[in-house]
């Protein structure tokens, strides 16, 4: 069963992830977006970390629905609504319940998920974190090491796509050849998910 | 904010009419700022609508703050609605975040599907004249049929 600290570890996990992958995070949104998608999450989990410590929710459900609004208010880009959302969402999804079990999670982050896609309108092959999302939380049923794996394989798969949302879809073709940001970092949040495990 | 103009006997219409608020968010602090100064110029001399703008990542660079934003909504709310136009991106999917939070905007925030400017202007305009939120969003939406050639 997953209790509120094995939340915690996964929040502080994709914190180390996203400061050790910063400067990856935002190459890659150099040619076909902003350059600043490395320094807004690293802001963000920054301060996911330490309201977390703050106000030390005690569920599951809190720790992802405060980790979610953090991030909305303190991201300042797309990734902050998109993000927060997702965790949001997701907390919500499971609830008040003290622990929860590896399948429940599963089910909350598919909740979580679809409130992506909805509030950007993005759907799979878009070239966006869907493309990573999906199919993690398809694997996520088998095991957190099969989430991660098939995260960083949609991550790369987003590669050869041409961007039909956000600000590379300007681009059009020239966005083809660039592994989209987005979907790198759900690869980093969905890895963390082994890391907070202990795998 | 109580009612105190509401309701006076023999007051006009529009006199104790609140009017809507409007809240304008693009990702450029002096964008925001500028275009709440053009609808509000454009308005003429109506009744004086609140309209606050939401630019900037809150530290001076580009980008979206949901604390301006819940701000500028809550300094607009006279209880008749607020309308929230938008430039594009962190924009957009920010105010949409905050609407499903559910308490971070005052009730009767609306995002309005409009162009920037020339919906910013419709809205301060047909808000100026007293008109409900629904009838400012037709109008700020109606923008995107104004064709200029």
């Amino acid at each position: 069963m997953l209790d509120a600290d094995f939340f915690r570890r996964w929040m502080a996990a994709t914190a180390v992830s996203v400061e050790r992958g910063a400067e990856r995070l935002t190459a890659l949104d150099s040619p076909i977006g902003d350059a600043d998608h490395g320094s807004n999450l690293q802001r963000g989990f920054r301060a996911v970390v330490a309201v977390l410590e703050k106000e030390a929710p005690g569920t599951p459900g809190a720790v992802l629905t405060l980790a979610g609004r953090q991030l909305i208010s303190t991201v300042g880009g797309a990734s902050g609504p998109l993000y927060g959302t997702l965790l949001r969402r997701t907390g919500k999804a499971l609830g008040d319940a003290a622990e929860v079990g590896e399948q429940d999670l599963a089910e909350a982050l598919r909740t979580g998920v679809d409130a992506v896609m909805q509030l950007g309108g993005a759907a799979p092959g878009d070239k966006t974190m869907i493309d990573a999302l999906v199919p993690a939380v398809a694997a996520l049923g088998d095991s957190f090491a099969a989430a991660r794996a098939a995260a960083e394989e949609g991550a790369l798969a987003t590669t050869p796509l041409r961007a039909r949302k956000g600000r590379a879809s300007y681009l059009g073709e020239r966005s083809v050849g660039h592994q989209d940001p987005g979907a790198a970092s759900s690869a980093l949040l969905i890895a963390a998910l082994t890391e907070a495990a202990g795998e | 904010m109580s009612d105190v103009a509401e309701g006076v006997p023999g007051a006009g219409a529009e006199d104790g009419a609140k009017l809507v608020g409007i809240v304008l968010v693009s990702h450029s602090a002096a964008v925001a700022a500028s275009v709440a100064e053009l609808a509000t110029g454009l308005a003429g001399g109506g009744a004086t609508v609140p309209v606050a703008p939401a630019g900037g990542d809150g530290d001076g660079g580009l980008g979206t703050s949901s604390e301006l934003v819940s701000a500028a909504a809550a300094a607009v709310d006279r209880g008749a609605g607020v309308a929230v136009l938008t430039d594009l991106g962190s924009a957009v999917l920010t105010v949409k975040a905050l609407l499903a939070e559910g308490d971070e905007l005052p009730p009767d925030t609306r995002l309005v599907d409009a162009p920037f400017v020339e919906g910013a202007v419709a809205a301060v305009v047909t808000a100026s004249a007293g008109a409900d939120l629904a009838a400012v969003e037709a109008a700020a939406a109606d923008a995107y049929t104004y064709r200029k050639v």
